[in-house]
């Protein structure tokens, strides 16, 4: 388990480095810089700034100091945000971003797992249908559909949260982008889980558990759901990764100061250290969480360990 | 005597897409107390579901009506709780598949304990002690060590073992073994059996054996009831059944026993396939961290020559080599050694130099339902193999060829264009058999051709390979781990156990004086002696 564990961690170096690498190159293919946006600046001028950033050195040079920062935990300075560090912008944005995105997978897999196992133990019945209906609804609505229409209801109608924006960070301010992140996490989890769960009711196993007269508890918790939820925890880490490091949609419509927004404004503005601050972010987030799927397989699935 | 389970006028039906659907029909059983009652009947036959019916386990479809009286209670009528307050603790169950039929998730010892502590009220010592006591009933090697295990830590018959320690635990009154040996080996099914008969006197409960095979309800059996299609056409005790069957489908049922000889082959008759020194083996294991990968030989320097016309049965249980032989022989399996076929050295041979002898070398398997593709039709699926080995030929001449092939395994060519889904077992094995003759090959592999069948099929089919090797003169390898089918369609046999030829000979020689301790296991298993 241990040399498991330590052959994973090994090989999340090269695989980051690799993301990196092509990365940085992609961004550097796609023509124009950071400070083309500028106007009226004299080409002199141009030069001296892009001297400071050692954007005048061939690109190889500026990887390999990349490289050099990065490995010293520097993500630099952002080009286009003046006066702020990437990783000052990620401070005050992640926290906001990764709090809400947490929440989200939480309201995601405890309602989606409970629908999921209570819609398999009345298969074919209008509890099930009606579950099966919400996870439709769920995958294919939008967000930008699902975001304006809470606003709508829950902020304008009833005023029993706030429309939009943050405010003093309170959690009323954060329980729409949690809804409308959420949902259709929700729905994707929940059709996971009842798929899983019929399979699972149907196994030998439980036959074996029903026969001993174990209770039904039994049979459905310990049994049925522990092989159940297998396949919702390969789904959860990526998603959870993705949920944490931010949504431009709903941090748009819900004027949230996330890290979201940065994922296509500097993409945009050719802010090539906040491009790559973000692919690194999200990278990092994604390895982590995949890394956390697998110890959790090998935690509920003997038979994984040895392999 | 008076009985322990009494279940009359058992109906059970199934409700479908296509309106109720009739498995059980007025089914009357009786066990008494230390008595083994054996349902004996073909695939389909009922005899499992009347038993989950009173266990409580059909699927969500499944109504049951009738009386299963246990102990004063009408086991159909109760509660969910009540029910649970029975089985498992005064009437238990063991199943056909025990691979999966313990929890993958848990060790042994946790799935142990469980029904003990919710029945019995033990504590989680005295479930753990009584556990053990019970592992060693049932003759684990080292139970300490095995509560600790995994299932996928222990060989199919452990798995059986622990699954009727389970069922074993709490001192049950009554014990129903659906097919509790028929996913085992040979030799392994033999010493499950002798354990439940030996367990089921010392501990004198009754024990309700559901099985399909003869021999064995002759072997432990005291009475046995004859299902068919959901009825109960034969009952008594099993001598009686035996000596002097009453009904016709008895009759049948025990006619069906693999019968005939085949006569060997001139020794002048040539050599088709041969095989020198074949040996096989497959790493498993190593790689960047994980040391050096273990070699394991799957076949070890075996050779064997195949004649025009002759028929060489290959036996040994599961793991033996058998069919890895046969792979090698045709080339599908990496191997050492030399192969020649029709006096022409082909170990060598590429993939393209191979594809013009494949035509020459075909398959059967063992799985009539998982080998033929479910979305092609049963013509195309016969005819597939055309379209590579003789591409000119039209699609009229395709289906001409078709219609002779469906003709010569005896299945109405009118049927050629259903999908696999709508044939049954035997005749899928006919599709199957059709597939490959169709190419006039002149060696046919038969993996275990009959084993996923019933024996009254079993019996049709070994006479069609007969008849179908008599008119083309075919040379097969008949691959089988039952030494009673193999006596009856080889001329020639070959023992092999852990990838080594350990005996081989004549039928006759072979059977009459068995030189090894394995062979010897293997008629037993077979014959029953």
């Amino acid at each position: 388990m241990l040399r498991y564990t330590l052959r994973r961690l090994l090989t999340a170096v090269p695989t980051l480095f690799l993301i990196v690498t092509i990365s940085f190159f992609l961004m550097h293919v796609a023509p124009g810089g950071p400070f083309d946006m500028e106007k009226g600046i004299p080409p002199e001028i141009k030069k001296n700034i892009e001297h400071v950033f050692h954007l005048d050195e061939p690109v190889w040079r500026q990887y390999l100091d990349y490289l050099g920062n990065l490995a010293h935990g520097d993500l630099g300075p952002s080009y286009v945000i003046l006066n702020f560090s990437v990783a000052e912008l990620f401070s005050i944005g992640l926290k906001i971003s990764a709090w809400i995105g947490a929440w989200a997978m939480v309201f995601a897999l405890v309602v989606g797992v409970f629908l999921g196992v209570v819609a398999a133990l009345r298969q074919n019945r209008w509890m099930d249908y009606a579950v099966i209906a919400l996870a439709t609804a769920g995958s294919t609505l939008p967000t930008y559909v699902i975001a304006p229409i809470y606003q709508l209801v829950f902020g304008l109608l009833l005023r029993l949260t706030p429309v939009g924006g943050w405010g003093d960070g309170s959690f009323s301010h954060a329980i729409g982008p949690i809804i409308t992140l959420g949902l259709p996490q929700l729905a994707t989890v929940a059709r996971l889980m009842r798929g899983s769960m019929i399979e699972s009711l149907n196994a030998h196993h439980i036959r074996t558990a029903r026969a001993m007269g174990l209770s039904d508890y039994s049979v459905v918790v310990r049994h049925a759901m522990r092989g159940a939820v297998l396949p919702v925890i390969s789904y959860a880490g990526p998603a959870a990764a993705q949920l944490i490091t931010g949504s431009i949609i709903v941090e748009t419509i819900f004027q949230i100061p996330g890290v979201g927004r940065y994922f296509i404004d500097s993409a945009l503005n050719r802010d090539y250290t906040l491009v790559m601050g973000t692919v690194v972010m999200i990278a990092v987030f994604t390895i982590v969480f995949n890394f956390i799927v697998d110890l959790l397989y090998a935690v509920i699935d003997p038979r994984v360990r040895y392999e | 005597m008076t009985a322990l389970l009494a279940i009359s006028n058992l109906h059970v039906a199934f409700k479908t897409a296509d309106g109720e659907v009739e498995a059980v029909k007025s089914a009357n059983f009786t066990v008494a107390a230390g008595e083994t009652v054996a349902i004996v009947g073909e695939s389909g036959s009922g005899k499992s579901q009347s038993m989950m019916a009173v266990m409580g386990l059909l699927p969500k479809n499944g109504i049951a009506q009738g009386t299963a009286s246990f102990g004063g209670q009408n086991l159909l009528a109760l509660s969910k709780p009540e029910l649970n307050a029975i089985r498992g603790r005064k009437i238990t169950m063991i199943f056909q598949e025990p691979m999966t039929s313990l929890d993958p998730l848990y060790r042994i010892g946790d799935q142990l304990m469980e029904p003990l502590r919710a029945h019995s009220g033990l504590s989680a010592a005295e479930a753990w002690q009584r556990a053990i006591e019970v592992l060693g009933l049932v003759k684990i090697p080292d139970p300490e060590r095995r509560m600790r295990s995994y299932p996928h830590e222990l060989s199919g018959g452990q798995r059986q073992r622990v699954m009727i320690a389970m069922a074993l635990a709490n001192n049950p009154s009554l014990l129903i073994a659906d097919e509790p040996t028929t996913a085992l080996d040979v030799t392994i099914q033999a010493e499950i059996l002798e354990l439940l008969a030996s367990l089921q006197k010392n501990l004198g409960m009754g024990l309700i054996f559901i099985t399909h095979d003869l021999g064995i309800v002759k072997r432990i059996a005291h009475r046995v009831y004859v299902m068919r299609k959901g009825e109960v056409v034969e009952g008594g005790e099993t001598a009686r059944v035996f000596a002097s069957p009453k009904h016709d489908y008895t009759k049948a049922l025990l006619a069906a026993e693999p019968a005939g000889r085949k006569s060997p082959v001139p020794d002048t008759a040539p050599i088709v396939l041969e095989g020198q020194d074949i040996e096989v083996t497959f790493k498993s294991g190593g790689g960047l961290l994980g040391g050096a990968p273990m070699a394991i030989t799957a076949v070890d320097h075996v050779s064997l020559a195949l004649k025009q016309g002759q028929t060489i049965g290959i036996v040994g249980e599961s793991g033996s080599g058998k069919s890895t032989l046969a792979r090698a022989l045709l080339r599908l399996a990496p191997a050492r050694g030399r192969v020649v076929f029709m006096g022409r050295s082909i170990e060598a041979l590429g993939k393209s130099a191979m594809r013009p002898l494949r035509k020459e070398l075909q398959v059967v398997f063992q799985d009539p339902f998982g080998s033929l593709s479910p979305r092609l039709t049963a013509g195309q699926i016969v005819t597939e193999g055309l379209l590579v080995h003789e591409p000119g030929i039209s699609a009229a001449g395709r289906d001409k060829r078709a219609i002779q092939a469906f003709e010569e395994v005896q299945i109405d060519p009118a049927l050629r264009n259903r999908y696999p889904h709508e044939f049954s077992g035997g005749q899928r094995q006919r599709l199957a058999i059709a597939r490959a003759i169709i190419l006039k090959p002149k060696v046919l592999v038969l993996d275990e051709p009959t084993s996923a069948l019933d024996r009254h099929v079993q019996k049709q089919i070994l006479e069609l390979l007969r008849s179908l090797q008599a008119a083309h003169g075919l040379s097969y390898l008949f691959i089988s781990h039952d030494l009673a089918v193999v006596r009856a369609i080889a001329d020639y046999i070959l023992v092999m156990k852990d990838g080594k030829l350990v005996e081989q000979g004549s039928p006759d020689e072979v059977m009459a004086s068995p030189k090894q301790a394995y062979t010897r296991r293997l008629m037993e298993a077979a014959f029953g002696h």
